[in-house]
């Protein structure tokens, strides 16, 4: 079974509609039993991440997502759900899951003509090569909708970088854990490739 | 880099797809579903809906269409027409829209951008203004005045107070559509957007009276905008999605061409 985690963080019914674009029901749960019996599980989610990891703790969710990461199972986090995978979020000083080591940090632009939220279609540089990223273009842009962004402080962990005012990342993978920043299920068709991609990725 | 995004408006009456000009005058010219699958295929960069009747019965026909827009189409989909209440909003957010536009009801009622903005986040709450120029006054310094009701209703309220009011109660964008403008084919009205645009610090979307692709290109750069919006350079046939993004890509505006 494929899962999406609901954490009350957004709309989740656009993820589920392109995983039945591509071809993957999915379910959306906020139970962490679900999480138990899960194959693969997608983690979005917009919004804040104070009130996201405290809905997290709230239904024990925190716990299974973890558990189910060290089961060496895949999992692929979309947008907040990348950011609140890092240590530590400087949106709201929160302490986040820590499945990668590196904090999240609010875009700081000094140039007034560059807007915040970052919002629209930008291209990534692949850094690394994935199974998630095989076949995306150079040219190919993906639909972003964010302020914060995360810092990863082990360069292995990187695998996208996007240019807004400067260069942060955007794409961050470990081991059966890979995330992106961008949302493929508003991305039009490089999107929805990376999102069926998910179905034949064992997390290797 | 971000790109630029031409965003095409779909004026939805009764589940058919309308075209006004200057507000008044609409003609049914299409359904919604077909013409949304089309521009999405041919490389639109966002979708906006909105439904021009929205009575109470309408809605229902209005949220059967985008949900089925949602299933085929998958770009951020926006969607606005008599959004009153934050459960209008949520409605339209279940049945697939992203973003919701808010226009007459939040000029009569503010807080109805803070609220939705608490529900939805600010990034999908799009602050639509209908704007038409009026000799510059004590109560309009800008020369810009708020209306409502399709155009109908002149509010007497200053757009460039009202757009920065918008950012501060939690809008995440703004539409700025000329009335003026609208519907001439004669170009976006520059000098309120990149009035507007320079006061913000969120991304603004031009509105009305895009006839050509140099209308677009001006406004994205002298107009300060971060998005064009088109309708009827579209709908008849005249452009395609495709042809207008290739043209601006030309004149070397960074628009997403890999699609």
């Amino acid at each position: 079974m494929l899962l999406i985690i609901d954490y009350k963080a957004g709309n989740l019914r656009s993820v589920q509609r392109a995983c039945q674009k591509v071809g993957m029901d999915a379910v959306i749960s906020s139970n962490p039993d679900t999480v138990r019996a899960a194959e693969r599980i997608i983690f979005p989610g917009v919004g804040a991440a104070g009130s996201a990891m405290q809905s997290l703790r709230e239904s024990g969710m925190n716990e299974a997502i973890l558990e189910f990461v060290r089961e060496g199972k895949p999992v692929f986090g979309i947008c907040l759900g990348l950011q609140i995978s890092m240590d530590y979020s400087e949106e709201n000083n929160q302490e986040t899951l820590g499945l990668l080591a590196g904090n999240v940090q609010r875009f700081d632009l000094t140039n007034a003509a560059l807007k915040i939220p970052h919002m629209g279609w930008n291209s990534i540089v692949i850094q690394q090569n994935h199974h998630m990223l095989e076949g995306v273009k150079s040219s190919d842009e993906f639909y972003f909708v964010h302020s914060y962004y995360s810092n990863p402080t082990n360069v292995k962990n990187i695998f996208g970088i996007t240019h807004y005012g400067n260069d942060f990342v955007s794409v961050v993978a470990k081991e059966n854990y890979f995330a992106t920043q961008f949302h493929p299920e508003k991305s039009g068709k490089v999107g929805l490739r990376m999102l069926s991609r998910f179905a034949t990725w064992d997390g290797d | 880099m971000l790109s630029k995004r031409l965003i095409a408006c779909l004026d939805v009456r009764d589940g058919f797809l309308a075209k006004s000009i200057k507000f008044v005058d609409t003609r049914n010219i299409g359904d919604p579903v077909l013409k949304a699958k089309e521009y999405y295929e041919d490389g639109l960069d966002e979708l906006v809906f909105y439904d021009i009747t929205a009575s109470s019965e309408d809605r229902k026909i209005m949220l059967d269409v985008v949900e089925k827009v949602a299933a085929q189409v998958f770009i951020p989909l926006s969607v606005g027409g008599g959004v009153r209440s934050v459960s209008d909003a949520s409605d339209l957010r279940l049945a697939g829209a992203e973003k919701i536009n808010v226009n007459s009801a939040a000029v009569l009622n503010p807080t109805l951008i803070s609220d939705c903005a608490e529900a939805i986040g600010n990034q999908n709450v799009v602050l639509s203004m209908d704007i038409r120029k009026v000799q510059a006054s004590s109560v309009i310094p800008s020369g810009y005045e708020i209306v409502i009701n399709g155009g109908r209703k002149p509010m007497g309220i200053d757009a460039l107070a009202w757009a920065i009011e918008g950012e501060m109660l939690g809008a995440g964008e703004l539409v700025i559509n000329s009335i003026d403008a609208d519907g001439t084919k004669e170009g976006y009205e520059i000098a309120l957007t990149s009035l507007i645009s320079d006061a913000v610090g969120i991304p603004i979307i031009a509105s009305g009276g895009a006839g050509e692709p140099q209308h677009l290109v001006d406004v994205l750069t002298k107009g300060k905008a971060d998005a064009a919006l088109v309708a009827s350079m579209v709908h008849y046939g005249e452009y395609t999605v495709r042809g207008i993004k290739e043209e601006l890509h030309a004149q070397g505006i960074k628009m997403r061409m890999s699609f």
